[in-house]
């Protein structure tokens, strides 16, 4: 019995906090928030030396082979200065192609993937608000002896930023597929839309008569459908990861706070007023620190519990978060809601936060259904 | 990461699985005071009656991982607890274990092993109830005796107990008000000692005054030096657990709410069919999850030989929110029908559900209350202000 991290997985906590502190603080944050697509093409090129977006990648596409608790790690920090970047999207789309490709699609899409030439994102869904595979309603058209593709897909994370995108569509003679499309090919475009939380771009996929080929799928049918319930669980466990270092940040700004802040003769902090929503806060990130790390370990050591468990994680962060992220305003006073101070920052993170891979109504609903209601 | 207990903890598993199923039969009468005796007598000689004691005071000596196994499987069948004596086994017991002589050692462990007689526990006085070490009780030295004058309160049990652990104040005037407390142990029937049962509002008479009128409690009854008394608390009270065993217990509970979700009716259609009833259940799951897997990173702290101390509040606080809400969801789901009270004929499930309703502050309130355990997380772990 451990529920605790190697030391290897300590370690490299331990990097990832000195590189981000050192690299991407809060202050670069903002800055990246005004950059173009929120990205940066020389940390992005310093997060692939640090071998990030290869850490869930099979040596034999030169990757790390490493599971999901070190991407949980990774994106815990990564929340924690709410460093804009890529790796949450790609991680996603990298987990699906290694869950859902054959090894010649492996071959084809990751060592690009970890060697960071390449980012990638996952555009499953034609109704993201309900994470399920109903929610796929886009259908290709046969033409000739092939099929082709006509749609569009919204919310998509870092869509103006994204290579490579693992799009889940229906074909009417086979059912449910799953694909790679590259946005080289033609007939494909995409691009971001401003956002509540500029470190968090969203946006559109359009694809105009888009030929299929066969080196484009991943798997169809019942296999397919199973990938992409995996590959939404793991969206959900990434968000719930990510949550708990903003969390935590949000948490550090208040105490420091309240610390310091004097209103009749004596710290705010002193006052009950100000500690117990503070430590309703840390119970909140306690917990969902707990439920998020097991959902985690379960994506690799566990899966038939994965889908519990990522609802349970899911909905409990979606409803702190909100909560969290008025708090860390609410209690600072005027200075909290002004640009220039970073309070502000993590209610924007929590407004992102709810909906992505599903609300706390939706996760309770499967809650409830799995647990024999 | 590795959920798994090691092969010879799952044999013990086993081995209580196999102890349960001999000596725990479905039709067992866990209230009746004859099955109990033998069940005190049985669990004890199999050295599960304080488990993770040192063997030479007489306990199991086991490890903490084997007692969560101990306690899971007890849980899970609804077992009576693992010796009768609740307060010894609690903190009397392992207070004696750290501070007390070899002649208290000798004197008491074993009864409380054995489930002799219960022990109560003297700390709150009318005017101090969260704010401990405000205590007023005096305790005057007189040779070599305590001369005991003052007054507890919402001591629970006090009416069949044989014994207290009673903290007293022996210096007046200390210069930190920590200072000066002494703990004694004292017989209930000495004369002097005055019991009167309080009823609380679910009808039950759990707790009682207890007044002390020149009570003489002799030297080699005091636990630890004089003055020591709230080092003495302190630190027994501070054998904080991982609480995985409440987590067993809670979970019951949300099966049996679930249980009468189903049975129950709401806006003319089954409950279950409710997405507010729906949803509120599964948010209890979600926060008994949290408090299982908590307690599970609390349990990976003590077996790596690290204390607990503040963290526990986390699960304190959830599980008071928990009793208080589950309580008061069952009464929703059953509408008038939650009225009848206390059982009768007429009564859903024997009355149980309003029972548990109105009893939730013994939890809730008794191991100090949700706002106590918010100042412990802001102050003692978030490093706030104390107010």
């Amino acid at each position: 019995m451990n529920f605790g991290f190697t030391e290897e997985q300590e370690q490299l906590r331990a990097s990832a906090r000195r590189f981000l502190d050192d690299r991407c603080p809060i202050t670069e944050t903002r800055k990246l928030m005004l950059a173009d697509e929120a990205f940066s093409p020389d940390l992005w090129a310093e997060i692939t030396a640090l071998g990030w977006p290869a850490i869930l990648i099979p040596e034999a596409q030169g990757g790390l082979g490493l599971n999901w608790l070190e991407m949980a790690v990774l994106l815990e920090e990564t929340g924690r200065t709410l460093a804009p970047s890529p790796l949450l999207a790609t991680a996603l789309a990298t987990a699906t192609i290694i869950d859902a490709g054959s090894e010649a699609a492996r071959t084809r899409w990751l060592p690009a993937i970890a060697a960071g030439t390449r980012t990638a994102t996952l555009a499953l869904l034609d109704d993201v608000d309900a994470p399920e595979t109903a929610s796929i309603t886009l259908e290709a058209q046969a033409d000739g002896d092939g099929f082709r593709l006509n749609g569009m897909r919204d919310f998509i994370l870092d869509a103006g930023q994204a290579d490579l995108f693992v799009v889940a569509f229906r074909r009417p003679d086979a059912g449910l597929q799953l694909a790679v499309i590259e946005k080289s090919l033609p007939g494909v475009s995409a691009c971001s839309f401003p956002t509540v939380d500029l470190s968090k771009r969203l946006g559109r996929l359009t694809l105009e008569n888009v030929v299929l080929t066969s080196e484009m799928l991943l798997s169809d049918g019942p296999l397919a459908e199973e990938a992409i319930t995996r590959a939404l669980d793991r969206g959900a466990v990434a968000v719930c990861a990510e949550s708990i270092g903003a969390a935590e940040s949000a948490l550090n700004l208040l105490v420091e706070y309240a610390k310091t802040r004097m209103q009749f003769g004596a710290p705010i902090g002193k006052y009950q007023g100000v500690k117990h929503p503070l430590a309703e806060i840390f119970v909140d990130i306690e917990s969902f620190r707990s439920l998020t790390y097991y959902a985690a370990w379960a994506i690799d050591e566990s899966p038939d519990e994965l889908p519990r468990q990522a609802s349970l994680a899911k909905a409990y962060v979606s409803d702190a978060m909100a909560r969290i992220g008025i708090d860390s305003v609410q209690l600072h006073g005027a200075i909290g809601y002004t640009e220039e101070y970073d309070a502000q920052l993590f209610l924007k993170r929590a407004k992102w936060v709810r909906p992505a891979f599903g609300d706390s109504d939706w996760h309770y609903d499967r809650a409830a259904a799995l647990g024999g209601l | 990461m590795d959920f798994k207990f090691t092969e010879e903890e799952e044999s013990f598993r086993l081995e209580v699985r196999e102890f349960l199923d001999a000596n725990l039969p479905a039709d067992a009468k866990k209230n009746d005071p004859t099955f109990v005796q033998e069940w005190d007598r049985k669990v004890r000689e199999k050295g599960w009656v304080g488990y993770t004691w040192p063997k030479e005071v007489g306990g199991g000596g086991g490890t903490i991982a084997k007692q969560v196994i101990l306690k899971e499987e007890m849980s899970a069948r609804r077992a009576p607890s693992l010796g009768s004596c609740f307060m010894g086994l609690a903190w009397v017991g392992p207070g004696i274990i750290q501070y007390g002589t070899e002649e208290q050692k000798k004197r008491f462990i074993p009864d409380i092993l054995n489930s002799e007689y219960q022990w109560c526990t003297g700390y709150s006085e009318p005017n101090v109830g969260s704010d401990l070490a405000a205590l007023q009780c005096r305790g005057e030295r007189e040779g070599d005796e305590y001369i005991v004058n003052g007054q507890k309160i919402w001591t629970s049990g006090a009416a069949w107990s044989k014994w207290m652990i009673l903290l007293v104040r022996t210096d007046p005037n200390p210069r930190v008000k920590h200072d000066g407390i002494t703990c004694l142990l004292v017989p209930m029937d000495s004369p002097g000692v005055e019991v009167r049962p309080i009823q609380n509002m679910a009808g039950y008479s759990m707790f009682a005054e207890v007044f002390f009128n020149d009570v003489r409690v002799p030297i080699e009854n005091r636990l630890g030096d004089e003055g020591e008394g709230w080092r003495v608390t302190i630190s027994a009270l501070a054998n904080e657990r991982s609480g995985i065993a409440e987590v067993t217990q809670m979970t019951r509970k949300l099966e049996e709410l679930k249980s009468l979700a189903k049975r129950s009716r709401r806006g003319g259609r089954p409950a279950t069919k409710d997405d507010q009833v729906r949803r509120r259940l599964a948010r209890f799951e979600a926060r008994i999850e949290a408090m299982r897997l908590n307690g599970l990173r609390y349990l990976t702290k003590q077996l790596k030989g690290e204390k607990l101390s503040s963290e526990t509040s986390v699960n304190k606080l959830h599980r008071a929110e928990l009793e208080v809400e589950m309580g008061d969801f069952a009464l929703e789901l059953l509408g008038a029908a939650s009225g009848y009270f206390p059982r009768s004929e007429a009564s859903p499930d024997g009355g149980r559900w309003p029972f548990q309703a109105l009893n939730w502050p013994e939890v809730v309130i008794g191991g100090g209350t949700p706002n106590i355990q918010k100042n412990i997380i802001s102050e003692r772990i978030l490093g706030l202000p104390k107010d």
